[in-house]
């Protein structure tokens, strides 16, 4: 499904180079953690693979089901299945949430050369989505996370991604900020959505998030590369001993 | 004390191409108005006043010549049950109004508003303009009640059923204009007045509204898309009692647009908003010239205007809150802000406020930013073409404006009027 192959990734304003050679290939329906410390590079993988701006690819490639994703602008990569849970969701005022996942939605399969979805259909999915992430029709009014709770952010997250229904789901710290009820939540949200055609790429500092999503391999990153690779009991390893043995042992 | 050189000339070239109407009993508030213009003389370069736009276009003896912009879009509030009343070049065209019949109002043209002895209009032409000279001069709006041929004088005693719609037409490329409406809401009546349409070439617009105690009007105003055209456009009113007055206004293109707003809160517990928004590309310089007075205890007054501007457009905005000795609890509220979509365009904000009395909440503020990298990604990121995102944003950067509308049909005529404008130029 993804496959990254000695991606190196620089920041496009300085010369400083954040990922120095990373190799990952996400099956479909499959789980893949990547866990590391502060400054390892994860969140700037994620935004690689989303397409954010700032960042200058040097070297590698990055596929999704062999399309380049590198070559694409980030709404096409959307439409070709990416999606990106961000860890500091964007507060828009002036956008009602309702219509810009409408927006986004009909964007997608519009792209996709799909019929667009009738308002009626939208409302019918939306709602039942909504219900089972606990968000009430007051929060699908209001403009996008302008006034959410750091749990509502996250939830509403995944409420686009539910009705995205993206191919690969890039998680970045999900569970930063959450309380442990309202991860709970959120992870319920993710489990609901694995299925076979779909990978997940699950970026997080702690192993609890994986507790509650447990993931099929464990990666570690440091320094801009992987330098571990595990099942899930590597994440327990890092919970228990920290990241010093493990980068210790690599080094 | 004589006027400078400059001024003088160009105030004596202006006159000599206009005519004083014979007006019957308006005649004294004209000959009045005349004298006003005469000893301030019209606006120059170096006036304060007009340091950020330049009037020269405003006052020359004949209007700049200004294409007509033909468009196939539907016509705005054109589904809305309405009574028009048509102007063409700022000639009332009898023809394409309604008939001006309708309960809880009574229409008027000014030109009438003496052989029908209507004592109230006879009280108020004029009268709040020559009011609203003081404490800063505005010399085209005295040009206007000593010139202005055409227009009308409305009368509310009640609550008419549909909106009153002054439809401003443009047909004649060289076109020059003065319109001067007076409005009178009597105490409890309601009323919601609309105005639309490029008007002319050169547009000088003055609207005089007294409102009563308990009155309330809406003025929704939606200024026409002939790249080329000018306008200068006055609204004084003064507020009763508990009275409210919310007025909001869309630009959409225009060489040259100056909107003064003059608001005086006379009585206690009045409301007043006014509000804009204003999209410009290219030759576009838009000025918002505000001047907002607190005169009675625990009056509320907004000003919201927001200005998208790109490829070299020009905003301006100038809004004062003045809270007289007295005018305790007062709850002032200033915010001008523009969304420039690129490095060429500017805009130049003097917010003001000027406070006697010291049990007051008054807040300004102002900015001018590029649209948010990080929100376009995420909405990007979500699979929202670029070019549909950054429409997403700006209408979202002028809904603070727009909500100030209250009417949710008229509120949607303009997001349509937008979402169209976005289209073409983004």
């Amino acid at each position: 499904m993804l496959e990254i192959k000695n991606l190196h990734v620089k920041l496009e304003e300085e010369e400083k180079q954040i990922l120095k050679g990373v190799d990952l290939t996400v099956e479909a329906g499959k789980v893949h953690a990547i866990m590391g410390p502060n400054g390892s590079g994860k969140s700037t993988l994620s935004y690689v693979l989303s397409g954010r701006d700032g960042y200058e690819v040097t070297e590698g490639s990055a596929t999704l089901e062999g399309a380049d994703l590198l070559e694409m602008e980030p709404e096409e990569r959307a439409a070709a299945g990416i999606f990106l849970a961000f860890q500091y969701p964007v507060e828009i005022p002036g956008v009602g949430n309702m219509t810009f996942l409408r927006t986004a939605v009909n964007a997608q399969r519009k792209a996709r050369g799909e019929e667009e979805l009738s308002a009626a259909d939208f409302l019918k999915e939306v709602r039942a989505k909504a219900k089972s992430l606990k968000i009430d029709a007051d929060m699908l009014k209001r403009p996008v996370n302008v006034g959410f709770s750091g749990g509502e952010k996250k939830r509403n997250e995944i409420l686009q991604m539910a009705m995205l229904e993206p191919k690969m789901c890039i998680l970045d710290e999900t569970d930063s900020g959450l309380d442990v009820d309202a991860m709970k939540l959120v992870a319920e949200g993710v489990n609901a959505l694995r299925d076979e055609g779909r990978g997940f790429l699950v970026i997080t500092h702690y192993q609890r998030l994986l507790d509650h999503i447990k993931p099929d391999v464990v990666h570690i990153m440091a320094d801009g590369r992987i330098v571990k690779t595990g099942g899930p009991d590597l994440a327990l390893e890092v919970e228990n001993n920290g990241y010093a043995d493990i980068l210790a042992e690599v080094n | 004390m004589a006027l400078p050189e400059v001024k003088q000339t160009a105030t004596e070239a202006r006159l000599a191409t206009l005519t004083m109407p014979d007006a019957g009993c308006t005649r004294a508030a004209r000959e009045d108005a005349l004298a006003r213009v005469l000893e301030m003389g019209l606006p120059g370069r170096r006036d304060e006043y007009w340091k950020y736009t330049r009037p020269d276009t405003l006052i020359s003896p004949e209007a700049p010549r200004a294409a007509l912009f033909n468009s196939d879009e539907p016509l705005l509030f054109g589904n809305l049950d309405r009574l028009k009343i048509v102007f063409i070049d700022g000639v009332f065209s009898a023809e394409d109004s309604d008939d001006l019949e309708l309960e809880g109002v009574s229409i008027d043209r000014i030109e009438d508003i003496c052989c029908k002895d209507i004592h109230w209009a006879k009280e108020l032409y004029g009268v709040l303009e020559a009011r609203g000279q003081s404490p800063v001069q505005r010399p085209l709006a005295a040009l206007n009640t000593a010139f202005a041929a055409d227009g009308v004088a409305i009368h509310v005693t009640g609550k008419p059923s549909k909106p009153i719609s002054l439809i401003y037409r443009h047909a004649s490329e060289t076109s020059d204009a003065m319109l001067h409406h007076i409005i009178r809401v009597e105490s409890g009546a309601e009323v919601t007045i609309l105005e639309n349409g490029p008007a002319a070439s050169r547009f000088n617009k003055c609207m005089e509204i007294d409102i009563a105690d308990g009155g309330i009007l809406h003025h929704v105003r939606a200024q026409g898309r002939d790249h080329e055209r000018r306008a200068a456009t006055h609204m004084f009113t003064r507020l009763g009692q508990e009275s409210v007055y919310k007025s909001f206004t869309l630009t959409v293109n225009g060489i040259l647009t100056r909107n003064e707003q003059v608001v005086e809160l006379t009585g206690d517990d009045a409301v007043a908003h006014v509000a804009g928004a204003c999209v410009g590309d290219g030759d576009f310089h838009h000025d918002d010239t505000v001047f907002v007075t607190h005169d009675a205890v625990n009056c509320e007054s907004r000003q919201v205007f927001k200005k998208v501007l790109r490829n070299g457009a020009t905003g301006v905005f100038q809004g004062k809150i003045l809270v007289k000795e007295g005018a305790q609890k007062t709850d002032g509220y200033q915010i001008s802000q523009s969304l420039l979509l690129d490095d060429d365009s500017q805009f130049l904000a003097k917010p003001e406020l000027e406070i006697y009395a010291d049990d007051v909440a008054c807040s300004h503020g102002s900015t001018s930013g590029a649209i948010d990298e990080t929100a376009l990604f995420y909405l990007r990121s979500r699979g929202v073409p670029v070019k549909d995102a950054t429409n997403m944003l700006t209408l979202a950067f002028l809904a603070e404006a727009v909500d100030e509308i209250e009417d949710a049909a008229l509120a949607e005529a303009i997001v349509n009027r937008l979402e169209g404008w976005l289209s073409r130029h983004i």
